[in-house]
């Protein structure tokens, strides 16, 4: 009993890690993967979920709507962006890591200026379970489950649907996709969307168990940045085990060492990375692979 | 409601410090008494900080209106340094330089505080930091108006150790206020004759606590020591009350500084125990009073904090100093200094500077959150002084080391 209790113990941190960068990164991924679009703005698209979710909640919706609005907000305002800037620099990538960076710091300061430097927070539901005599808590298990979901409905929307196919199409060959009547703007408008409204997912699904500041998104970006890098060009075979890798790295260190030696092997993990492994896990999975 | 929107608040206070800091390059005057402000505005501290620049604000408005300092009226120069070290350093130099100010309140964490000390030390300056923190700067260029570990811990401690036991676990912010403060927890819980039973430091920016919480909770507590800095940091609270960590918490930075009380829901706060020397439900008329008036000049402000209340404080002593000495000089300010009985009645009841360590007295309240997030005040002790770095040998009357101790590092003696 008492093993199974520190084994869940152990299973429990990991999958908090295992979470937290999965869901973190998630539309940092879609957005970097497929359109090779480095996205600075990631952690206030998070932000911006974050403080709709907080506000709808406030409100009196359900907190399960009140996430979605949030996800869907973030993921309008980015294709809103989208059309504004980021469609006229698809050919300069280094140009939309300064467009990006300049949104992000927009927003964080516009909102500081709007809203203040701080909002109310909203309580996290669901309560702790008890398991071998500590306890845990209940919605971090929910975020668990939500990692899960997320990464097999992306996958189902990639692979399995009519836009998955359009997507990836638009992705690996624009001209013959756009010759076989493809419209690629609108593609391209919402893949962005996409990886916006998986940013705002990630703010609504954390806005319960965090302070509420503008410069939220910040905590996330490190943590999103790793993960994407890590892993590579592709979020099923980079993304998703890369965060299973990192997750173990960090919980492992984190409950060894403390929060510093998590946060220096998360770092020291990439710098080895991209020594060995200059595409990430993905390039090398497909690669040795094939 | 009033926090998220804010917006006439956050435009106006832009557009105010824009102007004070343009008002200061236009006007060269010297009959004015100009006072540099260095505060984060903007920034990972700024839900505490901004309390601060309002407060010197409407402290000036008084001093202006009842005829200034000395007959010379009161003019702010105001910086926002955005949470960031390099700004300090770099309003300093612009401050001190360019701007030609009297003297500087400066500085939130105890890292922007060693950013700037340097700077005031180079060009002879003199800054007031009204900020409760770790203890232990003995530098004649620093006025220090907040509280410190000796009137916040030697309290705290002891208290929490007789009514909940013996076994503490800190969790503290990775730097050095975090390391110093955890450092005089450890040095009064040995003292009382209780133990350790965990001690974490978290880097500032951290969000995520679940492995922290699972290791409190496998330690056997009695109480948890919080000595966490930022919004970041702040998360842990919430996630602590998810997951049912059931011990009460001791601080002295939380309510005091950030009124996490107020921007938590209940019941995540409940519980803690902060000894501070000012907060704004302290019931007393010189508060009721502070409070009433503070509303009145800025009606949107979320809440008033020990480091708003020391900021009025310490433009107050200033002013009593400057028109004591008849001049701004600093070395005639540190001989009014030295005469030991530079005293005010404000807010949080009277407070004298100390001669030997240019800290304060003060009276330090027990503020317990309650499960409603309601502040009730179980204790107070009355004038509490500042006595460790004056009884470890530091005698800015005497000699000026412009140096930071520690309880393991003290002053050489003498």
């Amino acid at each position: 009993m008492e093993l199974l209790a520190a084994a869940f113990a152990m299973f429990y941190q990991f999958g908090d890690a295992f979470a937290f960068l999965v869901i973190a990164s998630a539309g940092l991924a879609v957005i970097f993967g497929m359109m090779r679009i480095i996205n600075l703005a990631h952690g206030e698209f998070i932000m911006c979920g974050a403080y709709v979710t907080a506000v709808a909640a406030r409100t009196g919706l359900p907190l399960a709507l009140a996430i979605l609005l949030g996800a869907i907000t973030a993921g309008l305002i980015g294709m809103l962006i989208e059309r504004l800037v980021i469609r006229h620099l698809y050919h300069r990538p280094l140009d939309s890591i300064i467009a990006t960076w300049g949104i992000s710091l927009i927003a964080t300061q516009g909102v500081l200026i709007v809203l203040g430097s701080t909002m109310a927070g909203i309580g996290t539901p669901l309560g702790s379970v008890e398991v071998g005599g500590q306890t845990f808590s209940a919605y971090r298990l929910v975020l668990m489950a939500c990692a899960g979901a997320l990464l097999i409905g992306l996958y189902l929307l990639f692979y399995h649907t009519r836009f998955g196919v359009l997507a990836r199409a638009t992705i690996q060959k624009p001209e013959t996709a756009r010759a076989l009547g493809i419209d690629t703007r609108r593609v391209y408008g919402l893949t962005f969307g996409l990886g916006a409204a998986l940013a705002g997912l990630a703010g609504g699904l954390y806005a319960p168990t965090m302070t509420m500041v503008p410069t939220m998104g910040a905590t996330f970006i490190v943590e999103s940045f790793v993960t994407v890098v890590v892993g590579g060009a592709d979020i099923f075979v980079g993304a998703a085990p890369a965060a299973a890798i990192l997750a173990v790295i960090k919980a492992t260190l984190t409950a060894g060492y403390g929060q510093l030696f998590g946060q220096i092997g998360l770092l020291v993990a990439v710098i080895v990375v991209i020594r060995l492994l200059p595409g990430g896990l993905s390039a090398w999975i497909k690669k040795t692979g094939r | 409601m009033s926090t998220v929107f804010n917006l006439k608040g956050g435009l106006l206070s832009l557009a105010s410090a824009t102007a004070f800091a343009w008002g200061a390059a236009a006007i060269a005057d010297d009959e004015t008494i100009k006072i540099g402000v260095l505060e984060d505005q903007s920034g990972d501290f700024a839900a505490a900080t901004n309390v601060k620049v309002n407060a010197i604000r409407l402290a000036a408005d008084e001093i202006n209106e009842a005829g200034g300092i000395d007959g010379q009226p009161v003019e702010l120069v105001i910086y926002d340094t955005q949470s960031d070290n390099r700004r300090y350093q770099e309003f300093m130099r612009r401050v001190l330089q360019q701007d030609e100010v009297d003297v500087v309140f400066a500085g939130f964490s105890s890292a922007s505080r060693e950013a700037y000390r340097p700077i005031v030390n180079q060009f002879d300056g003199l800054a007031f930091y009204n900020n409760q923190y770790e203890g232990g700067v003995c530098d004649s260029n620093m006025i220090v108006t907040g509280a410190v570990p000796e009137q916040q811990f030697s309290t705290l401690i002891p208290w929490m150790m007789e009514k909940y036991g013996p076994n503490v676990y800190t969790i503290a912010a990775d730097y050095n206020f975090g390391q110093i403060s955890a450092e005089w927890v450890r040095e009064i819980v040995e003292e009382e004759g209780g133990s350790m039973v965990g001690e974490e430091f978290i880097p500032l920016g951290v969000s995520q606590f679940s492995q922290t919480i699972q290791n409190i909770q496998q330690s056997d507590a009695d109480f948890v020591v919080t000595l966490l800095v930022g919004a970041a940091q702040a998360s842990y609270y919430e996630q602590a009350a998810s997951a049912n960590v059931d011990l009460p918490m001791a601080s002295s930075v939380n309510v005091g500084q950030g009124y996490e009380h107020k921007r938590f829901t209940p019941p995540s706060l409940a519980d803690m125990y902060v000894t501070t020397n000012y907060i704004e439900e302290i019931d007393t008329p010189e508060s009721n009073a502070f409070v009433e008036k503070f509303r009145e000049m800025f009606p949107d402000e979320p809440y008033i904090n020990q480091e708003a209340a020391n900021s009025y404080i310490a433009m107050n002593l200033y002013k009593q100093m400057v028109e004591r000495a008849g001049t701004t000089d600093h070395d005639a300010i540190r001989a009014v200094l030295a005469e030991g009985d530079v005293c005010f009645d404000g807010p949080s009841g009277r407070t004298c500077l100390d001669p030997e360590s240019q800290h304060m007295s003060h009276t330090i309240y027990l503020a317990r959150v309650n499960d409603d997030h309601s502040i009730s005040f179980p204790k107070v002790w009355d004038d509490i002084e500042p006595y460790w770095l004056g009884d470890a040998g530091c005698d800015l009357t005497v000699n000026d080391p412009s140096a930071q101790y520690t309880p393991s590092n003290p002053p050489p003696a003498n």
